[in-house]
């Protein structure tokens, strides 16, 4: 199925876009001439199959993710299911919830084994690999809707520290959300990781059994959904500032113990431009508390 | 199998089943009504790639990247996504210099929180909407109200910071969002305090009461007889122009009788409001000149035999020339329909062609307080005045402004001229508009501008996070020099070329 994907330049002539089905990623690599189109050309040339891998045992990949079950065969199914493995026991969860991610560190890590890179990314819509050489740093822009992008702040990443996976997740976004943030941000390890994290996270900021909260069984809008017949948001109304922080608060509270168990490096929580931060004590990295504008 | 109306996406081998009204996990399949359909790619986080950037193969034979950095001959830095330092009065977030014609202009870039704002919506209708001053709501919450009827349309302001601030915080959080959706060309529904509910949606055709506008009429029935009533004289003996407000004839009409117009002894329904005017020949519809006629006969009594005679001739006709009908008297005086000649069909194609197409306009208004201008120039009076002045040009979003006279910045803009998705909104409520100044980069550092924060139009333009558009053609270059920074007042902003 090589004939399906597409990728193609960006018009910038830097950035590489690979498309393929569902799989949108945005790839930009940092070195000289040679090592970053010998990076490209790996890229190209992993992302093809991927797809089709997964597609392969997709009917597994949509299951409840079991403690000690059977692993998957392929390499990105394997590394979605560690990813998620971590909250099996306590909650509904499916490899699923870590797709994106894994994908992106696929995707980069075919690159930096083909090439000697400076810096390199694979964004996956939003859930990010990261490699950063020796001294090098990412400086990275955050939003807070999705379906109105616009920067809320940005946070500087460096080799010195162990992020090297980003992931945003919240019901405005592209996959279906148990819970009612707009955008819950992460920082850690690994893409994979933070993609699950972001998703258990986002899922906590809720206000179970709220009347302004719309809610709608996932298959009834997408009958093959991973999620099955369990309530998605699909609308929020007004909510009061008490209800906002009961909501964050949920949420934090879920972000702290994935702090300690040493899951995730750092966690922003937004919901109805209210934010919260979750950092560790030791960590460098800080989320900026909100952003800033000029009152006309 | 899918259940109900899903269909099975082949695709890719996701194989999604979606359902009508739906996307396949992709965002970009989508059943439509049982078909499956391709829709505009998802607006991913990374805005570089919305909508409209163009993409190009990759390790196509001719295009491969040969390690160079692509930019434009001409970029204008807009303040869309730019933000802003508020409140530490630092300098404006991008100052950039570009040279335009040997002459190095200054562009000061920002994002401006605007409480103090609102739009002034143009509604092309005829009908009623509601009393004057009358609350304008937005699901349920006062959000505006009517203001003046213009010629062929009806005007609301909607928003200002009594109702973003001044109400309860519901009245302010609805407000902040309808003007961020008329704002971002979305459709938004506002129903008037004995009034009627009105779809508006800039630059589309208004919905009033669920039914679509279709044209402005020309004019009144009268009205019509008087611009046409040369065209038709000595071609056709009687013109009945049918419309729901006044219905003119030609005979009785005072333009008919300059011309010397012969009496017909037609005979009309309705109240004679003054020589070839009535008013009330039917009820409002949506049939001929938005009454309920579907036969125009039906609003004409029996032609006066002392001044009829057979082979008159009578055209009937609606405001916008959508309805016509021809009819020539038979020996009886009863009208009988014929086909219409063409030298009166010319009249009605002129009729047509004078109706311009019923729309929506929406006109962000928004005053530059004096924090905003601090990120300018370290004395924002000197802003204010550089404005007045000619020396600097105010443009939002790229897009030419038209600054009111008097004190301040306060300016109006027409947002179909601005790049989509240029608004933005914080929770105080208050919208997030995008304005750039720009000025000689000498009169720049005489207002006292931040001449150590001017960064190089190259060093913006590699920069990350920038989303590229081409420019909006029918915009004036907002980098062009020797042109006006605002029209004169009172001109249209549109001609400011």
């Amino acid at each position: 199925m090589k004939g399906r994907a597409q990728i193609r330049w960006l018009e910038d002539g830097r950035r590489l876009h690979l498309h393929d089905g569902p799989i949108d990623l945005i790839v930009e690599a940092f070195g000289s001439t040679d090592e970053i189109n010998a990076a490209y050309r790996a890229a190209a040339e992993r992302f093809v199959h991927v797809l089709d891998e997964l597609c392969g045992e997709l009917t597994f990949l949509r299951q409840a993710t079991q403690a000690n079950g059977p692993p998957p065969s392929g390499v990105i199914a394997r590394r979605m299911t560690a990813a998620v493995a971590p909250y099996c026991q306590h909650t509904f969860i499916t490899p699923m919830a870590a797709v994106a991610g894994a994908v992106a560190e696929e995707i980069l890590d075919a690159m930096t084994a083909a090439a000697r890179l400076s810096r390199a990314y694979v964004n996956d819509g939003g859930d990010i690999a990261l490699h950063l050489a020796s001294g090098e740093q990412f400086v990275v822009g955050m939003v807070e809707r999705p379906d109105r992008p616009s920067l809320f702040g940005t946070a500087t990443l460096d080799s010195a520290q162990p992020v090297r996976g980003i992931a945003t997740s919240g019901w405005r976004g592209r996959s279906f959300s148990l819970g009612i943030a707009d955008a819950v941000t992460v920082l850690a390890d690994r893409a994979a990781v933070a993609d699950a994290a972001a998703t258990v996270i986002a899922n906590a900021v809720d206000l179970p059994e709220h009347s302004n909260v719309t809610r709608v069984p996932a298959n009834t809008l997408a009958p093959d959904s991973d999620l099955g017949d369990r309530l998605v948001t699909q609308g929020v109304g007004e909510l009061s500032p008490a209800e906002i922080d009961n909501a964050l608060d949920a949420g934090v509270l879920v972000a702290h113990g994935l702090l300690a168990g040493g899951l995730i490096r750092s966690a922003a929580l937004h919901l109805r431009g209210n934010t919260r931060i979750v950092n560790s004590q030791s960590s460098f990295i800080a989320f900026p508390e909100s952003r800033s504008l000029a009152h006309a | 199998m899918p259940e109900d109306d899903a269909i099975r996406c082949d695709a890719c081998p996701v194989l999604c089943y979606i359902k009508p009204g739906r996307t396949g996990a992709c965002d970009r399949y989508a059943n439509d009504n049982g078909q499956l359909v391709r829709i505009d790619p998802h607006v991913v986080l990374d805005r570089a790639v919305s909508r409209g950037d163009s993409v190009v193969p990759f390790l196509d034979r001719d295009r491969e990247w040969d390690g160079s950095i692509v930019t434009g001959p001409e970029n204008f830095v807009t303040a869309i996504g730019a933000g802003t330092t508020y409140p530490d009065y630092k300098p404006a977030p991008f100052i950039i210099s570009s040279t335009v014609q040997g002459v190095d202009m200054v562009t000061v870039v920002t994002e401006g929180i605007f409480s103090y704002c609102g739009v002034k919506v143009k509604i092309d209708t005829d009908r009623h909407l509601g009393p004057e001053t009358n609350l304008v709501r937005a699901q349920g919450e006062p959000v505006g109200h009517v203001t003046t009827s213009e010629y062929g349309s009806q005007m609301l302001s909607l928003g200002g910071v009594r109702h973003l601030t001044g109400g309860s915080r519901k009245e302010g959080t609805v407000t902040c969002e309808t003007l961020l959706n008329l704002c971002d060309r979305k459709p938004v529904e506002l129903t008037i305090d004995d009034g009627a509910t009105v779809i508006v949606q800039a630059g589309k055709v208004p919905v009033v009461d669920g039914v679509q506008e279709e044209r402005m009429r020309v004019g009144c029935g009268s009205a019509t007889i008087g611009m046409f009533a040369k065209q038709w004289f000595g071609r056709v003996d009687e013109v009945v122009v049918v419309d729901d407000h006044i219905t003119g004839v030609l005979s009785e009409h005072q333009a008919g009788k300059l011309l010397g117009v012969r009496e017909t002894g037609i005979k009309m329904k309705g109240h004679r409001s003054t020589p070839g005017r009535y008013f009330r020949v039917a009820e409002p519809g949506t049939a001929w000149g938005g009454t309920n006629i579907a036969d125009p006969l039906s609003i004409l009594q029996n032609f006066n035999p002392k001044f009829a005679w057979p082979k008159l001739r009578l055209l009937m006709v609606s405001t916008t020339g959508e309805h016509h009908a021809y009819y020539e008297l038979d020996e009886a005086l009863r009208p009988v329909e014929k086909e219409l000649p063409a030298v009166l069909g010319e009249s009605v194609a002129r009729i047509r062609e004078n109706c311009e197409p019923a729309l929506c306009s929406v006109l962000f208004m928004g005053g530059a307080g004096g924090s905003l201008r601090a990120g300018v120039t370290e004395n924002p009076v000197r802003l204010t005045h550089s404005v007045r002045d000619a020396l600097t040009r105010v443009t939002c979003g790229g897009a030419p402004v038209y600054v009111w006279p008097g004190g301040g910045i306060t300016f109006m803009v027409d947002i179909t001229r601005m790049p989509e998705h240029a608004f933005g909104y914080v929770p105080t409520p208050a919208l997030v508009a995008p304005i750039e100044f720009t000025l000689k980069v000498k009169d720049y550092a005489a207002l006292g501008g931040y001449m150590d924060h001017v960064r190089s139009l190259d060093s913006i333009m590699d920069g990350k996070g920038r989303r590229r558009l081409s420019a909006n053609a029918n915009n004036p270059w907002p980098l062009a020099p020797g042109k006006s920074p605002r029209p004169d007042p009172g001109s249209d902003p549109r001609s400011d070329q």
